[in-house]
């Protein structure tokens, strides 16, 4: 075992660990329970929680489909429609943020027409946090639901339609339940990629409690104003996300 | 239409392979398309599927055109009245052995509590209604089997194909399925067409014999016929005969510039010759007073083959000969050996190569 590589590994874990040791070291162990059930950070929670929600909501109804067509679609150009849906992985995504209010901001390219058609308007409210979400998640659901597609084994949706069934029904009877569980793998990073979300949300839709202040723009805040509030806050984010790490450890990573 | 229920014509262009193979199957009839492995057997059966589209020629199903180019006439798989039994089965795995048995029906319009009685009715027919419950993974290569077999035939196809039904099974699970798949292909009623490379499953289970080659049909009959008539030496290969083909003239037909066999069947024209391995006598010194074909030949390689040794000769044709192990011994049989080979015209059988 030469040093020179067990030393810097060992820096490297201290280097990840550290920064969680120090949150729950510092953490106010004595008034969590007032702490959490403040009416402040509740109503982040919950935004959180419904936000996130229906961000991978809207992932599923439109990342499926499209991981449909990349999966099993020959078309020309089928490799740039693939490279750009996975261009809001490395997007920052501040500038997703701008990008989205140049297309839905009120003077937006259909922004405006949203506005004076349907009266509609996304910035700045709990819709357009929603969609800030989705525009920086959705890449992980198709991305994950793509590889289960291309692992399936097509020949199954063959048999189906031996038996009968039509394009659709084979998708819903036959395909989604065999990528079921990438599916679901699909849904939770893009849950927890929504659920974490801040520089698109924060440029789109502001930070405004209770309506588009999010749990990390929340935790953003009470930096300034309240560390320990700050820091409950994170440590709520950092027990959702171990414990979407153990329910994905268990259920697919190690099977996958 | 009575006599042929599948009348079709499949022409697949698939670069530089082309396959052409007419077929017509009558109602109740099985026929086997036999063939060594990238014959186009698999690609045939895809097109009676509608898994892949034809480049010409017709698939026409009790008088309605599935598939013609010519006309653009085209009905998808899942408008077809068919059958599949895959190579791998392909049973859905997320569905118990009931639900996929019954997934046909129910796509078929069937109402949920009827298409699962018919489903069990079938795993009960195939003797499986113990194992309805089982999801494919707890169920054994035969069983997997059968319960392909069940979804396939649930549906009441008019047309019934199976892709190396046996093939994925062990010696001995193989024996047992190919005699109850046998029962159940001669009681349906419509068209069946089962792709297979072994002639045993093709003998024992087809009414008919379609041997495809190369994307072309090289001979076509019953069993019978077919063995004791071999026309390619693929067929004579799989029923196990050595076969020439050659000019006949009267008594004689010449299968090389040095060596006329002579035959006891009396013919004229392009000819074949065939006879068994075990036909085949070999001798240390040339062989006198008898009415036998003899020619000198090398032995090329020798193997054990059932109680006997086969032993494969060169020479002014190529030779298989099955010997007695105390023969094989006494002749000293190494490769490289020269040797007699005897054959008697009456162990011979000749035919017309042509019609």
């Amino acid at each position: 075992m030469p040093a020179a590589l067990l030393i810097p590994a060992g820096l490297g874990l201290l280097f990840l660990v550290l920064p969680l040791a120090g949150l729950l070291i510092r953490a106010p162990w004595t008034t969590l329970p007032e702490r959490l059930t403040e009416p402040g950070a509740l109503t982040a929670l919950r935004l959180s929680v419904q936000t996130a929600t229906l961000a991978t909501a809207l992932c599923l109804l439109l990342g499926v489909p499209l991981a449909w067509v990349l999966a099993r679609v020959e078309f020309p150009g089928r490799r740039l429609v693939r490279a750009l849906v996975t261009v809001p992985l490395v997007l920052p995504p501040v500038v997703g943020g701008v990008a989205l209010l140049l297309v839905f901001g009120r003077r937006g390219l259909l922004g405006g027409w949203l506005d004076s058609t349907f009266g509609v308007t996304l910035p700045f409210t709990t819709t357009g946090v929603v969609l800030a979400e989705a525009f920086v998640a959705m890449p992980f659901l198709v991305i994950a639901v793509e590889g289960a597609l291309r692992a399936a084994d097509h020949r199954f949706e063959e048999a189906a339609a031996t038996l009968g069934a039509s394009r659709w029904t084979t998708f819903t009877h036959v395909t989604l339940p065999l990528v079921a569980p990438g599916l679901a793998a699909g849904a939770v990073l893009c849950w927890a990629r929504a659920l974490g979300e801040f520089g698109a949300t924060i440029t789109f839709a502001g930070n405004y409690p209770g309506r588009t202040q999010t749990m990390p723009l929340a935790v953003y805040l009470a930096l300034e104003t309240d560390l320990e509030s700050a820091i409950v806050l994170s440590l709520v984010l950092l027990v959702v996300s171990v414990g979407i790490l153990v329910a994905l450890r268990d259920r697919w990573m190690t099977t996958a | 239409m009575s006599d042929r229920l599948l009348d079709a014509r499949l022409v697949v262009d698939r670069g530089v392979f082309r396959l052409d193979v007419p077929l017509r199957v009558a109602p109740g009839e099985v026929v086997a398309l036999l063939g060594p492995n990238g014959a186009g057997k698999t690609t045939a059966l895809r097109a009676l599927a509608g898994l892949h589209p034809l480049t010409d020629g017709h698939v026409t199903l009790d008088d309605v055109d599935l598939d013609r180019p010519a006309t653009g006439g085209w009905v998808p798989t899942e408008r077809r009245s068919i059958g599949v039994v895959f190579q791998d089965y392909l049973l859905f795995p997320h569905l118990s052995a009931l639900d996929n048995v019954a997934f046909g029906p129910r796509r078929h319009g069937v109402e949920r509590r009827a298409a699962r009685a018919t489903a069990l009715e079938w795993l009960g027919r195939v003797g499986l209604d113990a194992q309805a419950q089982r999801r494919p993974r707890q169920l054994s290569g035969g069983q997997a089997q059968r319960v392909a077999l069940a979804r396939a035939l649930a549906v009441a196809p008019s047309l019934l194909l199976l892709d190396e039904p046996l093939a994925a099974l062990d010696a001995r699970t193989r024996l047992d399925t190919r005699a109850e798949l046998h029962r159940h292909l001669s009681a349906h009623a419509g068209a069946t067409v089962l792709v297979t490379h072994d002639p045993l499953d093709a003998l024992a289970l087809a009414d008919r014999l379609v041997i495809v080659e190369g994307g072309r049909v090289v001979q076509e009959g019953d069993g019978p016929s077919v063995t004791a008539r071999p026309r390619t030496d693929y067929v004579a290969r799989l029923v196990g005969l050595n076969l020439y083909r050659g000019r006949a003239d009267g008594h004689g037909v010449r299968v090389s510039p040095e060596l006329t066999l002579t035959v006891a069947d009396r013919l004229d024209g392009e000819a074949f010759v065939a006879f068994r391995p075990a036909a085949v006598a070999l001798h240390p010194a040339r062989p006198e007073g008898s009415p036998r074909n003899t020619w000198a030949g090398t032995v090329a390689g020798v193997q054990r083959h059932g109680d006997n040794v086969r032993v494969q000769l060169d020479g002014p044709i190529g030779v298989a000969a099955d010997v007695t192990p105390a023969a094989a011994a006494q002749l000293r049989l190494i490769p490289g050996q020269r040797v007699w080979v005897a054959v008697k015209a009456t162990e011979t059988h000749a035919y017309p190569a042509t019609g």
